[in-house]
């Protein structure tokens, strides 16, 4: 248990990394006075002989990558154990590895994760987030040559959680790391899924989907740093609004550096917004330092309910509700299947459903 | 037997300038098994007769009535509309993404049959009316209409046709965009879909070609918001030859 510390800066909101964020709903995590208990919050539920799960010092297990994440630099300071899961080189996860939050109070906590991907390791990961928390929380994800991770983070948070989270991984040569982040739950989630490169042929997928009803903040800030020769990133997000007050954010800020050519890299975030009162912030942001690239690309778009879809839907004896909700779930169909399992892709429309039945009511 | 009436229909859309008034007294009563065809110049408000009949949000009523065996067709919702046994084949049909068409096919004779199809019998339904379309199984697990090329589009339309069964039917502009093949398969479609029900069709076309396969009991001349003439056939066949030009000058 820490509590003062002396070289952190709580954020005053002014910083261009915070503007969006309601600060005052953060739960203290921010705050420098805050008791905040530092635990190893994941536990895996279906164990496999091919993967370790130890608790270390953080003294013994240093982050691997730099951050300027202030919710990220408090969570190091404050916690004293990291959770250490091991993919072993070479093994090949035929059934995705199921990871859930144990010890969350409900009060104010951080936790500190690695997850080490051997060489040529293949495997599959879903984090369950659920119940209540406030929980300033880091995973960094270091992938050996030639691994391939997919990594399932699912936000289906209470009502009143509170979820700052920063996801790093760096990816070394023909590795692939795809990540798929869905955020349904909580009051206010701010999710940096952030990636780097330690060698050529290397690939991040990142994919995501959000939605928000009243009085929701859920907030992805990406983060793809393009500073090795012929890598290659994909970005696609999706979120949908109802309801007064919800609120999203979307930041992809890309940077392809001076020694990444061949670099092949897209990001696209699309915007449904189904009420009045919701608002929706996309901001996509490439830089390009060298002009020897495979191709760079961006777009966003936020738009309202496509009337002529619905039209025609009605128009085949549809009722409007369904309709609605059929227009809903295709929009998120291409990521929700990305997750490749079925009862989690039922549940997850399912509580879009009632949630939007709640707007609706 | 059935009947669809439509009365003195007024139709307006907004636009920037205000309202335009785009149908002006529009009056035409189809029963069931007749067949009748519209022809008439672009922009003329065709589909805006086919849209508004099905209600389209876009077009605003501003007289006249629509009934199907007496009831209001005007004052019910585009989903209650279907449900009384109306079906429109759009002529730019809608995509759709993230919709499979087998769950939009099945969500929509859900809705329309007030009961979900027995899968059994419903995967063989649906099978043997794509077959009968020439239309590429796969075509199931496509996304509703997204890249789907024109003719296959009107395809699809008329596949809903086919498992939707409704009393009656406006195909507009159907014809436009199919190849010859195509065209002659899906009129033996509409005509097989006729030949097992009491199917009430307006059919909207610029030409003469699709009527060799679906023959009108009726033709009538739209111009300028309202039908000008009605006549049988012959009528199509005068205005292959001779335009639109006694009708849009006057
Ligand atoms: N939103 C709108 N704003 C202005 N004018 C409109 C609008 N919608 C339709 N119109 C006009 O209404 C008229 C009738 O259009 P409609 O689509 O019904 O014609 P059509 O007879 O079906 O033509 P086509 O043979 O080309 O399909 C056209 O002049 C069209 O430009
Ligand atoms: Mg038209």
């Amino acid at each position: 248990m820490s509590t003062l510390t002396t070289n952190y800066l709580a954020p005053t909101g002014r910083e261009e990394a915070w503007r969006f964020t309601p600060l005052s709903r953060v739960g203290g995590l921010l705050d420098a006075t805050t008791a905040i208990e530092g635990i190893a919050s994941v536990r895996i539920t279906s164990n496999q002989p091919q993967v370790k799960l130890t608790v270390k010092s953080a003294q013994n297990l240093p982050a691997i990558s730099i951050s300027d994440d202030l919710a990220t630099i408090r969570a190091r300071e404050v916690i004293s154990e990291v959770t250490h899961i091991e993919v072993a080189a070479n093994a090949q996860l035929s059934e995705p590895l199921i990871m859930e939050r144990a010890g969350l109070s409900g009060k104010p906590q951080a936790s500190r994760t690695l997850i080490s991907c051997g060489l040529n390791s293949h495997a599959t990961i879903i984090l369950n987030n659920a119940g209540d928390a406030i929980l300033a929380d880091e995973i960094e994800f270091d992938l050996a040559p030639g691994s391939n991770l997919t990594f399932i983070s699912l936000q289906e948070w209470s009502a009143k959680a509170v979820h700052l989270s920063r996801q790093h991984a760096v990816i070394s040569k023909d590795a692939t790391f795809n990540s798929i982040v869905i955020t349904v739950g909580g009051s206010l989630v701010r999710l940096l899924p952030t990636v780097e490169y330690s060698g050529p042929g290397s690939s991040a997928d990142l994919q995501g989907l959000y939605f928000a009803t009243d009085g929701q903040h859920l907030e992805h800030r990406l983060h793809v740093n393009h500073n090795v020769p012929n890598a290659k990133s994909r970005v696609n997000y999706k979120g949908a609004l109802a309801g007064d007050k919800a609120h999203t954010v979307w930041i992809g800020d890309v940077y392809i550096r001076a020694n990444a050519e061949g670099t092949d890299t897209y990001e696209l975030n699309r915007n449904l917004l189904l009420s009045d009162g919701a608002r929706a912030d996309s901001v996509p942001n490439l830089e390009i330092e060298t002009g020897e690239i495979v191709g760079a690309g961006h777009a966003s778009t936020t738009g309202r309910f496509d009337d002529e879809q619905l039209f025609y839907l009605s128009s085949r004896g549809i009722p409007a509700e369904i309709a609605r909700r059929l227009v809903i779930r295709g929009f998120f169909a291409e990521i929700v299947g990305k997750i490749n399992n079925e009862e989690i892709e039922n549940r997850l429309m399912d509580r879009i459903d009632s949630e939007l039945a709640k707007v609706e009511a | 037997m059935s009947t669809l009436d439509i009365k003195g229909l007024q139709v307006s859309v907004a636009t920037e300038a205000g309202f335009t008034e785009i149908l002006r007294g529009v009056d035409l009563t189809i029963k069931s098994g007749e067949t009748h065809a519209i022809m008439g110049p672009n922009g003329s408000g065709k589909s805006t007769l086919a849209y508004s009949i099905a209600g389209h949000p876009k077009y605003t009523i501003t007289g006249g009535s629509v009934t199907l065996d007496g009831a209001d067709v005007l004052a019910m919702s585009v989903d209650e509309r279907a449900r009384a046994g109306l079906f429109l084949a759009m002529q730019y049909p809608v995509e759709v993404p993230g919709v499979s068409v087998t769950n939009f096919l099945r969500t929509a004779a859900t809705a329309i049959r007030g009961e979900a199809p027995k899968v059994r019998t419903w995967v063989g339904e649906v099978k043997e009316a794509m077959k009968a379309l020439n239309m590429d199984p796969n075509f199931a697990e496509r996304n509703v209409n997204e890249g789907f090329s024109g003719g296959e589009k009107k395809r699809h339309e008329i596949l809903q046709l086919e498992l939707l069964k409704p009393k009656f039917a406006i195909l507009d502009e159907t014809d436009s965009g199919l190849d010859v093949d195509a065209l002659r398969i899906v009129s033996e479609g509409v005509n097989r879909i006729k030949g097992n029900s009491d199917l009430g069709i307006l059919l909207i076309t610029h030409y003469t070609r699709i009527l060799r396969y679906i023959k009108p009991d009726f033709v009538h001349v739209f111009a300028a918001g309202k039908i000008v003439e009605a006549g049988g056939p012959e009528l199509a066949d005068k205005l292959e030859e001779k335009g639109y030009a006694e009708y849009t000058t006057a």
